[in-house]
């Protein structure tokens, strides 16, 4: 057992920290989220130069040959900065999904963009009538002469209106196989018939819901190689990779709140002396501080074991942690807006960002319950 | 014991419903169920529309134009009207400033401003808290000298600043704490001034709240004169008559009603959304959520219930504390799950989605829009009014005596 960062991945650390000191300050964040497209470019590229976006993918491709541990580092420093940049979008969902089931090809052809920062890409997977389930896909794309024709809506696709290229979860349905294999495909979100609508979400990330009316793809849009290869396995692991990140994001963020309500505790003045001095507010600053060390520690496990060749074992701790950091992450959000008195639910200071960030991480790809039930039934499989 | 109404209460309860039903605006009334913003219009039309019919002020004593109902009868007024969905009545005049008048203010101060406020004419706000002085309300700083001139007569100057100001931007009247002795005890330089708002040197600035909102307003003072005709009762005795009203202002934070409603269309979210292809109600983690916090409300309602037939409809004491605390988390609780019952959806903010009449296509369903707003936009309920913090220090000195 070794629960330490290696040196190289100390100096990652160190790099972040200065990044999101030097680089992506509240005011930064404030003007590129009143941005047209809610990202920064010049940042992105920043991200490229530090070799952010290379970080998990294979030399081959231009990448570093990283680890979800790098993952888990990146996304700490997104939640402690709370960059709104779509580094989970592109690189942890699409490029994730690129690195894990694309072709030879493909891999060749875009991982280099991602690493680079030429490309930003989105994954279009959720549909309307299920809530967090990963399996209820309900797009058609028919196979026809030389491609396919693909039909069905998606929401909440994550950068989806700023992605240049979009990977979509459809069936493959042909004559033989009229029910359809899951599987996922290439789509460039200019072709015809792709309908975008883009919205900001509540912690002022960019998402959409996007329609597909008969998209022509031809032939080599599927990704991987060979028809007919369930694609279910990969979404479900680079959903837990998603949700191993968010959490990492989830605990960057956390510490911000509890060293900023910390300090708050210790300069706000009422009665005559500082707030921190209740033993009220002191039991709660420790509930705090405790559920934040407890939610890094799962964290931590999501990371290692998204490294794990059994499935099972990869996505029970990815589903545990998911329960325990949305948990501690509402206490946190919720308790560090209460301790600030009225400065806490002013627009004004980044302390209800930090909240909103929160709790939309609680929501996104299945919520406390949603994985609460993945664990629940994994009693009854054992 | 029972719970049978008495057969004047169901007299009066049936009363109440018809009322509403007949006279509550349609347009209003969808407003406040959809959890949309109201404008100032809407609270005032409804305001006239209570006045016109004698109920303009429920709490009032019939001397004053009020109802002169007791306790239980105001309770159940307040729990039809806010589960059929008409308007909160806007609480700083009818609430609070008006029986500070009635207790303490002279005759003509009663005859110039009771009436106003029944009918609607004159919208007040709140000026006690700062930024220095939130929890520790008597600590205050805004300073208030006495003068004279030939044009004022003998008056106060103002200089200071009020803060977390609730719908300053629409009001009138400003009742404001302010400092008339800087010596001795800090409660006991205190005094409770009225203040036109139109009065030159008052300048309202917005504060924005996190869920994007404008409700809130610092008010700046610079050399505002008020007449010295606008104090309420004697110089340095504001803190008592302080006191006295923040007993009526916690009265109406067990929000029973406005808790009720908010789970009715909970439920009828669940129905609606969708869990694998399924209604969400049929999912049993999410259905605990919802019978675990019915039963909490039932239990605040029966608190309620049973503290007002103990005092036999006489306003109730320190207990109005552990109210405020348990209504307030339940309600946080219901605008929580009826954000989680949005899923991805409910992320989506649509700023425009919340006005009333809006006809756009929503992300989710028609009631999905406002959801996580009203979620983040309630965190406040814990912090104002005194924060449960500071309930809690009530409950255990005032109650438990520790
Ligand atoms: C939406 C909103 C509307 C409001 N409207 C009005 C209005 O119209 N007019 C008006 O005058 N005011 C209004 N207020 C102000 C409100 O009354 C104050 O925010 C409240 O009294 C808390 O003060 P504060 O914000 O300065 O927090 P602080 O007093 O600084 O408190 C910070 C934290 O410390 C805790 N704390 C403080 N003292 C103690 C203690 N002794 N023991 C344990 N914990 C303690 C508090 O509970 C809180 O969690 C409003 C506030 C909000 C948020």
């Amino acid at each position: 057992m070794n629960l330490t960062l290696s040196e190289e991945q100390l100096a990652l650390q160190e790099t972040l920290n200065r990044f999101v000191a030097k680089d992506y300050s509240f005011k930064t964040r404030h003007d590129i989220i009143g941005s047209a497209t809610g990202i920064s470019a010049p940042h992105w590229a920043q991200f490229a130069e530090l070799g952010l976006l290379a970080l998990p993918f294979a030399e081959t491709y231009g990448g570093l040959g990283g680890s979800a541990v790098d993952t888990m580092l990146v996304m700490e420093a997104m939640g402690r900065g709370l960059m709104v940049e779509p580094y989970l979008a592109t690189v942890v969902l699409a490029g994730g999904l690129l690195r894990d089931a694309g072709s030879e090809a493909q891999k060749e052809l875009w991982l280099p963009q991602i690493a680079d920062g030429s490309l930003l890409m989105g994954f279009a997977h959720y549909e309307t009538g299920g809530r967090y389930e990963i399996d209820r896909v309900a797009t058609r794309a028919q196979r026809t002469g030389g491609g396919y024709v693909l039909n069905g809506t998606k929401t909440f696709v994550l950068h989806g209106a700023q992605a240049n290229q979009l990977i979509v979860s459809a069936l493959d349905i042909h004559d033989a196989q009229p029910a359809g294999t899951l599987s996922l495909f290439m789509v460039d979100p200019n072709a015809e018939g792709v309908n975008i609508h883009a919205y900001v979400t509540q912690d002022n990330l960019r998402a959409a819901e996007i329609s597909f009316t008969d998209v022509k793809l031809d032939d080599h849009s599927l990704l991987g190689e060979a028809h007919a290869v369930p694609a279910l396995p990969t979404i479900e692991r680079v959903l837990d990779a998603a949700n191993a990140a968010l959490c990492a994001e989830a605990v960057g963020a956390m510490e911000a709140l509890n060293q900023a309500t910390l300090e708050y505790l210790k300069t706000r003045k009422q009665f005559g002396v500082p707030i921190g001095s209740f033993q009220a507010l002191q039991h709660r600053m420790v509930d705090m501080f405790t559920a934040a060390e407890q939610a890094r520690s799962m964290a931590i496990l999501a990371s290692i074991r998204m490294q794990s060749a059994n499935a099972a074992e990869r996505r029970w701790a990815c589903a545990a942690a998911k329960v325990l950091v949305s948990e501690s992450a509402r206490l946190v959000g919720q308790q560090a807006v209460q301790l600030h008195g009225g400065m806490g639910v002013t627009d004004e200071l980044n302390i209800s960002h930090y909240f909103k960030r929160l709790t939309a991480i609680c929501a996104t790809f299945g919520d406390a319950d949603y994985h609460l039930g993945y664990v629940s039934d994994s009693l009854l499989a054992a | 014991m029972n719970l049978d109404p008495s057969e004047s209460e169901q007299v009066f309860r049936a009363e109440v419903r018809a009322f509403i039903e007949r006279e509550l605006p349609d347009d209003i009334r969808q407003t406040v169920l959809m959890g949309r913003e109201l404008a100032k219009e809407d609270y005032l039309r409804w305001q006239r529309i209570l006045y016109k019919r004698g109920w303009g002020a429920p709490g009032w004593p019939t001397a004053f134009g009020g109802t002169g109902w007791n306790a239980v009868e105001k309770h159940i007024f307040d729990e039809e009207t806010t589960t059929a969905g008409a308007p909160g009545q806007i609480a700083f005049g009818l609430a609070m400033v008006a029986p500070v008048i009635m207790a303490y203010g002279t005759p003509a101060q009663q005859q110039r401003f009771l009436p106003r406020i029944l009918s609607g004419e004159d919208w007040w706000c709140q000026g006690y808290s700062e930024p220095g002085s939130g929890s520790d309300l008597a600590s205050l700083k805004m300073r208030a000298e006495l003068a004279h001139d030939a044009e004022n007569g003998n008056h106060y100057i103002l200089n200071g600043q009020k803060t977390w100001n609730t719908l300053g931007q629409h009001a009138d009247w400003i009742f404001c704490l302010v400092r008339t002795n800087i010596e001795g005890r800090p409660q006991a330089g205190i005094s409770f001034v009225l203040v036109d708002m139109k009065s030159t040197g008052i300048t309202v600035r917005p504060i924005i709240m996190l869920d994007g909102g404008h409700e809130i307003n610092d008010v700046f003072f610079d050399n505002v004169k008020v007449p010295i005709a606008n104090r309420i009762g004697e110089e340095n005795k504001g803190w008592s008559y302080a006191k006295f009203l923040l007993g009526h202002e916690r009265t109406g934070l067990a929000l029973i009603g406005q808790s009720k409603r908010v789970l009715k269309r909970l439920k009828n979210m669940a129905a609606l959304e969708r869990a694998n292809g399924r209604p969400l109600i049929e999912n049993q983690r999410f259905r605990d959520r919802i019978a675990r916090v019915e039963i909490d409300l039932t239990a605040l309602d029966m608190t309620m219930m049973r503290l007002l037939s103990a005092g036999e409809g006489k306003p109730l004491g320190p207990e109005v504390s552990m109210l405020k605390i348990r209504g307030t988390e339940i309600l946080q609780v219901l605008t929580e799950l009826s954000m989680m019952a949005c899923g991805h959806a409910g992320l989506a903010s649509l700023p425009q989605a919340w006005k009333p009449g809006w006809t756009g296509v929503p992300i989710g369903y028609a009631h999905t829009p406002p959801m996580a707003g009203v979620y983040f936009n309630m965190r406040k309920l814990s912090i104002f009014g005194g924060s449960n913090e500071i309930q809690k220090n009530i409950v255990s000195q005032m109650i438990l005596g520790l």
